[in-house]
């Protein structure tokens, strides 16, 4: 049943995808409005997915790397339809869509593996430990997704070659103010989601700080993400470096949440086994 | 049965010399009308003129006659012998016609193509003709349908997409990186046409606080007026660069009147905004290299002429499939004007007449078994002759009409009365106000 609603989310996500890029090409109000539906149905169906299997196995599904990835595709793809709403930045479901897809993709192809935790995720803050993680890594990468935009669009402008791209893109401002909103959530989200795990810590482990590879490159991210904020606030940071900072960010994430369990180990490694 | 004739020129037939001569006002669009409706040969007619094109639309049962006839009141009403503009003329009769005020109205015959100005000058030229009843049956529905086709032509190509004027390509740029223009302050270096041409633009984008610096400070306090600005001193443009967001630069100055060290001091004061600026002049006013620093960009002349042949290039790929749509509009055009001819009218009506009497015939005997086939035959010559008598007076009636209106006028009441035509041309009114947003390129 998990299975059945994963392949359809699977299914309307790459739709979507499909909707978003034939929108990028012949630039019909009906194909991003597809995009957007077939999104919005995607995310419903991953969501159904999730669910089934809390309440299936009566714990938070994010005990493996398959249960994880569609967890993550989930807050994409929900983050994704939220800004698209309140941005009307379409062109950015180009970025979006496919990533939803993609992550889907690995994570229905992974074996549906028993849950290795010791620990049982029914505990508040736990759960909202994951969850708000996840929406903010979600929002760190469609931060991403803005800044690659921009730096397209810009170098557009400033090569003044104004071809496919240069109409299709909107305007560096409003790619620049995404951006910086998408890492307002991004870091907020992030720091909830960081005090909230140190809480479980103390409670779980008797302390806040263990030294565990992922505590120390989320913190790292932390520290990364808490400069580009400041550096814009303080000294108006903005525009090319902060897309190519928002890019950088991103790359540091993606360590944080796979490479950090493959290659190193700790406490937090069962999410990401398989 | 009436001819749709259109003669005219335009920006490439005729000079502009010519093109002033001929150009009508109001009150003389109005007595030309009045000329028209008054001659035996011309049943209808339409005026437009504009600064890059004159063109007549009549309706005749006398082509030749009606031609004549217009040319010699252009003569008569532009006091301008006929051989002074007849070379220049172009004629155009039936489908050639339908097709040419559908082309112009599409801006597709435009100088530059695209622009959207044509349609509102024809749109007025039509109502003048309304209001003076010089339009009838045929032209009211040529023209309806011309507006059609121009609609769908723009919202279905991207014939009018991207700027095609120096500054208007400078605004398209502007929003490309400022999203809104709106409050956005600008600051205007020198004095030239397109560079104030550009602030009116930005003005008419609800920009901001207009400033001008000029070396002679007189001339900029006089500009500084007209765009209700601040003029501001030559050494001031250093600050200002803190405060503006848009520069519009037009100077004589042989050396660059801002390098990259005044930006770079600007930069931090302004937290890093973006700075675009705009170098129309020539020798170029800003420093090309401003354009690789970050959040400043910079486009002079050449760049923004770039921009316009690709726009050009982007409309005139465009137009072709405008063709098309126009192609297939001519053909229904001329569906429903064949129709118009008397003798395919009454066939339509006698035809829908047979057929309603034939199925009713038949439901009629269908019940009535008791008949021989004698008297089925009887009732069928009986529905004939019926339709017969019926149709007579209607056929006489549209055949000869002695009427004061023309024959047009009847055939389409009859086929909108009988519904001959199910199938119904779609047309589009014109709407009032749609002629005023003119700009430089027709007027």
């Amino acid at each position: 049943m998990m299975q059945l609603f994963s392949m359809a989310a699977l299914f309307l996500y790459l739709l979507s995808t499909a909707g978003y890029v034939s929108y990028l090409f012949l630039q019909k109000d009906v194909l991003h409005r597809a995009g957007w539906g077939l999104l919005g149905a995607g995310f419903l169906a991953n969501l159904a997915a999730i669910l089934y299997e809390f309440i299936a196995a009566g714990r938070f599904p994010v005990g493996n790397l398959q249960e994880t990835l569609s967890v993550a595709a989930c807050t994409l793809a929900g983050l994704f339809l939220v800004f698209q709403h309140r941005y009307r930045l379409r062109v950015l479901g180009v970025y979006a869509a496919p990533l939803a897809a993609l992550i889907m993709s690995v994570s229905v192809r992974l074996p549906k593996a028993p849950s290795q935790m010791e620990i049982v995720f029914n505990n508040f803050w736990i759960i909202f430990h994951v969850v708000v993680i996840f929406i903010g890594n979600a929002a760190f990468a469609l931060a991403a997704g803005a800044g690659i935009l921009y730096l397209m669009q810009e170098s557009a402008i400033k090569g003044k070659n104004h071809g496919f791209f240069f109409h299709r893109l909107p305007s560096l401002n409003l790619l620049d103010t995404v951006g910086y909103a998408s890492i307002v959530v991004g870091f907020t989200m992030f720091t909830l989601g960081l005090i909230t795990g140190f809480l479980y810590a103390k409670m779980v482990w008797g302390r806040f700080w263990s030294w565990d590879p992922k505590e120390v490159w989320s913190g790292v991210m932390w520290l990364f993400y808490a400069a580009l904020l400041h550096e814009r606030l303080a000294t108006g940071w903005r525009g090319r470096k902060a897309a190519i900072m928002s890019i950088v960010g991103f790359g540091v994430l993606l360590f944080t949440f796979l490479g950090v369990n493959f290659l190193l180990t700790g406490h937090h490694g069962a999410f990401t086994r398989w | 049965m009436d001819y749709i004739i259109i003669l005219g020129l335009n920006h490439k037939t005729a000079p502009v010399e010519l093109r002033e001569c001929l150009a009508f006002s109001g009150e003389e669009t109005d007595a030309l009308l009045r000329s028209f409706s008054e001659h035996a040969a011309i049943k209808e007619s339409i005026l437009v003129s504009t600064c890059n094109r004159v063109e007549i639309l009549l309706t005749s049962p006398d082509s030749d006659a009606a031609i004549g006839a217009a040319k010699r009141f252009i003569s008569e009403y532009k006091r301008i012998p006929v051989s002074r503009f007849e070379e220049s003329l172009y004629i155009h009769q039936g489908d050639d016609a339908i097709r040419h005020i559908f082309r112009v109205a599409a801006s597709l015959d435009s100088m530059v193509v695209g622009e959207p100005q044509i349609l509102g000058q024809i749109k007025e030229a039509y109502r003048t003709a309304a209001l003076k009843r010089t339009s009838g049956v045929i032209l009211n529905r040529l023209l309806h349908k011309t507006f059609f086709v121009a609609k769908r032509v723009r919202s279905e190509t991207g014939i009018g997409d991207h700027a095609v004027s120096i500054s208007y390509a400078a605004i398209e740029l502007g929003r490309k990186i400022f999203g809104s223009l709106e409050g956005m302050r600008v600051l205007l270096i020198g004095a030239g046409e397109m560079a104030e041409l550009a602030v009116e633009h930005l003005i008419r984008h609800r920009s901001g606080d207009i400033f001008v610096a000029n070396r002679t400070f007189e001339r900029g306090i006089e500009l500084a007026r007209r765009f209700r600005g601040t003029a501001i001193r030559f050494e001031e443009i250093g600050g200002m660069l803190q405060k503006v967001d848009i520069i519009i630069s037009s100077t004589g100055s042989p050396e660059y009147v801002i390098d990259r060290k005044m930006v770079k001091a600007a930069m931090g004061g302004r937290k890093h905004r973006p700075l675009f600026f705009i170098d129309i002049a020539v020798p170029r006013d800003i420093d090309p290299r401003i354009n690789r620093m970050d959040n400043a960009y910079v486009y002079d002349i050449d760049d923004l002429k770039g921009v316009i042949d690709e726009n050009i290039e982007d409309r005139n790929r465009e137009a072709v499939k405008a063709e098309r749509i126009i192609d297939a509009a001519v053909v229904s055009f001329r569906k429903w004007y064949e129709s118009l001819d008397v003798v395919p009218t009454i066939k339509a009506l006698r035809g829908k007449m047979a057929e309603i009497a034939r199925s009713e015939v038949e439901k009629t005997l269908g019940i009535l078994h008791h008949l021989s086939e004698a008297d089925a035959e009887a009732i069928h010559r009986m529905t004939e002759a019926l339709i017969n008598k019926m149709m007579h007076d209607p056929t006489i009636f549209l055949k000869n009409n002695g009427c004061l209106r023309d024959k047009a006028y009847y055939v389409d009441i009859t086929r909108r009365l009988f519904n001959l035509d199910p199938a119904e041309l779609s047309g589009s009114g014109a709407r009032p106000g749609d002629s005023q947003h003119r700009t430089e390129e027709e007027l």
